[in-house]
């Protein structure tokens, strides 16, 4: 899949719940958590939450610097998806 | 050169002029005389005592690991520069030929030889997890596994960075309540066994050197939940104390990776403890010096009872 750069926060949302389902490891099926569901607390591990991380990166084209690297930036799919837009602005 | 490297290497010349560490040429690999390895092998009786009472099984494995282990714990993805994998020669006489031409002519033979189905333990617990998994017996497991050899590649002229040293570790399985237990009596007991041979200890929280900006995150994650506490003590340097026991917190990662279960049938925790056992006695002989004999008594009587 090409890299997107999308800008609308709902499209944003959309794809992290995507990676979320494909690299979060919580399960088959659609993700059952609402955007400020904690995900560490319904089973993704740290491992887990590193994949996710670099097929974020692979999937927006963009690169998390080392203060985003942290454990709350991959905590709910708000949070994720509010660091993407930080970055999308900063470019 | 700075001054912490000449500490590291008057240390090291020291060590050697006693006949305790034997240079090879290679950094970080060394042989090891007797009074060294006397002190290593009474540290272990010392600390063999309380697991001992605690009711540990006691495991030994030799210092491999089956690849594939490796591959499951997710150890080539937070790792893979201090792994060594055990290679060998499965070739015809053809291709023997062309080795030992390569090996005469100077040129690099190990394109000849395939890797193995065994790799060198990165740490004593590896080999353990595979062969625990199914359903523990209630109260979980405790595990002594002695002191096995461990590799990380790591070449380092620090003389506290071996490339292949031993870890006395011991592994406790069960549910999470049962293993934080463990390590809490651990962190305590283990600090009070480090002060009573005299050494000025440290406890941190830590976090493990894992590889690339992924392993940074995971480093992060590990401090932030505190899975890795670390006894430092000095060895080169007061200022730049060495880390020379460990306790690391899986949670669940090994217990599902390996479908561990506890007897409530949830996913078992596990936590290990590792003291460097090398690293503890060069702190004692860097701490009281290169003859042990002449140690204060306190500290002799608690390792030649």
């Amino acid at each position: 899949m090409a890299p997107v750069k999308e800008e609308k926060v709902e499209d944003i949302v959309v794809t992290v719940r995507g990676i979320l389902e494909a690299y979060g490891r919580l399960g088959d099926g659609p993700l059952e958590v609402s955007d400020d569901d904690d995900l560490y607390d319904v089973g993704m591990t740290s491992h887990a939450s590193v994949d996710v991380m670099l097929a974020l990166e692979g999937r927006f084209d963009l690169e998390f610097p080392e203060e985003m690297l942290r454990r709350e930036v991959f905590q709910t799919v708000s949070s994720i998806s509010n660091a993407i837009q930080e970055l999308f602005k900063g470019e | 050169m700075s001054d912490l490297k000449k500490e590291r290497n008057a240390f090291f010349d020291e060590l050697v002029e006693n006949g305790l560490f034997i240079p090879t040429g290679v950094a970080g690999f060394y042989g090891r005389g007797g009074a060294f390895e006397d002190v290593v092998r009474q540290f272990g009786l010392l600390v063999g005592q309380y697991s001992e009472s605690d009711g540990a099984e006691r495991i030994f494995f030799p210092p491999l690991v089956q690849k594939t282990t490796l591959e499951r714990a997710g150890y080539m993805e937070t790792m893979p520069h201090l792994c060594g994998v055990v290679h060998s020669f499965s070739g015809d006489e053809g291709e023997h030929k062309k080795l030992l031409s390569a090996i005469k002519e100077g040129e690099d033979w190990s394109g000849f030889l395939e890797a193995t189905d065994l790799a060198l333990t990165p740490a004593a617990c590896y080999p353990l997890y595979p062969t625990a998994s199914g359903t523990l017996k209630e109260g979980g497991r405790l595990v002594d596994l002695d002191a096995g050899y461990v590799f990380r590649r790591e070449p380092s002229e620090d003389p506290a960075r071996l490339q292949m040293f031993r870890q006395r570790e011991m592994v406790r399985m069960g549910p999470p309540e049962l293993v934080q237990e463990w390590r809490g009596v651990w962190m305590e007991r283990g600090e009070s066994v480090l002060r009573s041979l005299g050494l000025d200890v440290v406890v941190e929280v830590a976090s493990d050197p894992f590889f690339g900006r992924g392993g940074r995150m995971l480093s992060a994650s590990q401090k932030q939940q505190e899975l890795k506490f670390e006894m430092q003590v000095p060895i080169v340097s007061r200022e730049h104390p060495t880390a020379v026991t460990s306790f690391n917190y899986h949670t669940s990662h090994f217990g599902e990776t390996f479908g561990i279960l506890s007897n409530d049938g949830e996913y078992a925790h596990t936590a290990c403890l590792g003291f460097g056992v090398e690293r503890i006695a060069l702190a004692l002989f860097r701490r009281h010096g290169m003859q042990p004999t002449r140690w204060p008594s306190s500290v002799r009587t608690l390792l030649w009872p």
